[in-house]
């Protein structure tokens, strides 16, 4: 069946606002709840300026570093999914509220995946969110990567516990992106 | 009209075929998916990465798309003519098609999202300015669940082709806006679905984004004289192949246990 030529992607467009972001789409866990954090930051274009029509899922494991397979992301009912979805606001900001992930198994640092759109990118983008700590020195995929690359993936805590980290899509300070052996057959 | 040092004029639809042709001649034959750095699309300039995407296995976390289910997404969700107000103007019709994976696999009972513009070529969005009417009895969003087969349906009115800024006249040509998920978070799509025979395909630099005609034509609808209901809705079939799966269906099995 390699013969099948995949469907390619196209821009999310200027238009998704009304359709693909929801009530309750950023918040994982509600704000206030125990152990929630926010985990934010802005989307930069290649010449410095924010992008506010983009939009960003994340998926991720809990606490315990479990990832949930269950139903209940879009009308949300206390059940934690480890998935969400924000868009960009007018200045280029997204912002979740959620739980800090525990990494999946020994050897590997904590993160968020997740998925990127916006008008003017034609195709989705993956990158990863990594946590602070000191994981992260051991990670066989950061470790890879030089420093000042590395750096693009990994969030700043603050004294309350959120997260924050900027992404990048051009440039000198450019996220790194991410593709999967299998996006390649295509 | 006033122009600032800053504001090149718009390029005429001549130059951007010309350099629609002149890049997809460059670009090697057989990539099939869609190019990031596309200059015809003017908004891709800033936002295109330039640095080599990183190739590496998924980890768990990316092994698993979302799940949805019927607490999600009501039925009536995928029918975006109801309203309580009346029909919404416009030519009815049912898209249909079945989505599996790089592997031909079905996904099965997963979420596929829509959204188009009406049947004048207007979105309900507020930063949509092309002047051409709103539909009271149209909203234009929808979702629904495929199937056991991997099957979606949604009923909905065509679309018209609308104006956008990226060069003089500029048309995109008819389309619905379609979000898709696999089993896999590393098979998410986004993409939009046209129409067959449409003069504007060959003009639109978002379209015309993905380099190989067999890439193309996946995206283009047929029309499907089976799915037509009889005095009610024509009917369009579509396709959809995602990437392929990282994870076994063995794998899978346990998962699902
Ligand atoms: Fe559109």
């Amino acid at each position: 069946m390699r013969d099948l030529v995949t469907t390619a992607g196209q821009t999310v467009g200027p238009f998704f606002h009304y359709a693909l972001p929801y009530d309750g789409g950023p918040h994982l866990v509600p704000p206030g709840s125990a152990g929630a954090i926010r985990l934010a930051g802005t989307v930069y274009d290649g010449a410095g300026a924010p992008v506010p029509d983009a939009m960003l899922e994340i998926r991720q494991a809990d606490a315990a570093g479990r990832v949930p397979v269950v139903e209940g992301s879009l009308r949300r009912d206390g059940v934690f999914t480890g998935w969400g979805r924000a868009a960009t606001d007018a200045v280029g900001r997204y912002a979740f509220t959620t739980v800090a992930p525990a990494p999946t198994r020994p050897g590997v640092a904590a993160y968020f995946a997740v998925t990127l759109f916006a008008r003017g990118l034609l195709d989705r983008l993956f990158t990863r969110i990594y946590l602070p700590g000191p994981e992260l020195s051991d990670d066989p995929f950061l470790r890879s990567l030089p420093d000042d690359r590395r750096r693009t993936l990994v969030a700043e805590r603050d004294v309350d516990g959120n997260l924050r980290l900027d992404l990048r899509l051009q440039g000198e300070q450019e996220t790194v992106f991410l593709a999967f052996p299998r996006h390649r057959d295509r | 009209m006033a122009m600032t040092a800053t504001t090149p004029p718009l390029a005429s639809q001549a130059s951007i075929s010309e350099e629609i042709e002149r890049i997809q001649h460059e670009t090697k034959p057989g990539q099939t998916s869609t190019r990031l750095d596309f200059s015809p699309y003017r908004s891709t300039l800033l936002r295109h990465p330039v640095k080599e995407l990183r190739t590496l296995d998924p980890e768990e976390v990316e092994l698993y798309a979302p799940v949805f289910g019927h607490s999600d997404v009501d039925p009536t969700e995928a029918d975006l003519t109801l309203h309580p107000g009346g029909e919404p103007i416009g030519e009815r019709m049912v898209v249909t098609g079945r989505v599996v994976d790089g592997d031909g696999r079905p996904v099965r009972r997963q979420l596929v999202e829509l959204w188009q513009a009406n049947a004048a070529g207007r979105y309900v969005h507020k930063r949509d300015d092309h002047p051409a009417p709103l539909d009271p009895h149209f909203h234009g969003a929808g979702r629904c669940l495929t199937d056991d087969d991997g099957w979606y349906r949604f009923t909905t009115i065509k679309p018209g082709p609308y104006p956008w800024r990226n060069h003089h006249n500029a048309w995109r040509p008819a389309h619905l806006h379609f979000s898709l998920f696999g089993r896999e978070f590393t098979q998410r799509l986004v993409t939009q679905m046209y129409f067959p025979g449409d003069p504007l395909l060959a003009l639109d630099p978002i379209y015309q984004a993905i380099t190989e005609q067999a890439a193309r034509d996946r995206l283009v609808a047929a029309y499907d004289h089976d799915t037509s209901q009889h005095e009610w809705a024509t009917g369009y079939r579509w396709d959809v192949v995602l990437t392929g799966a990282h994870a076994t269906p063995l794998e899978r099995e346990d998962s699902d246990a």
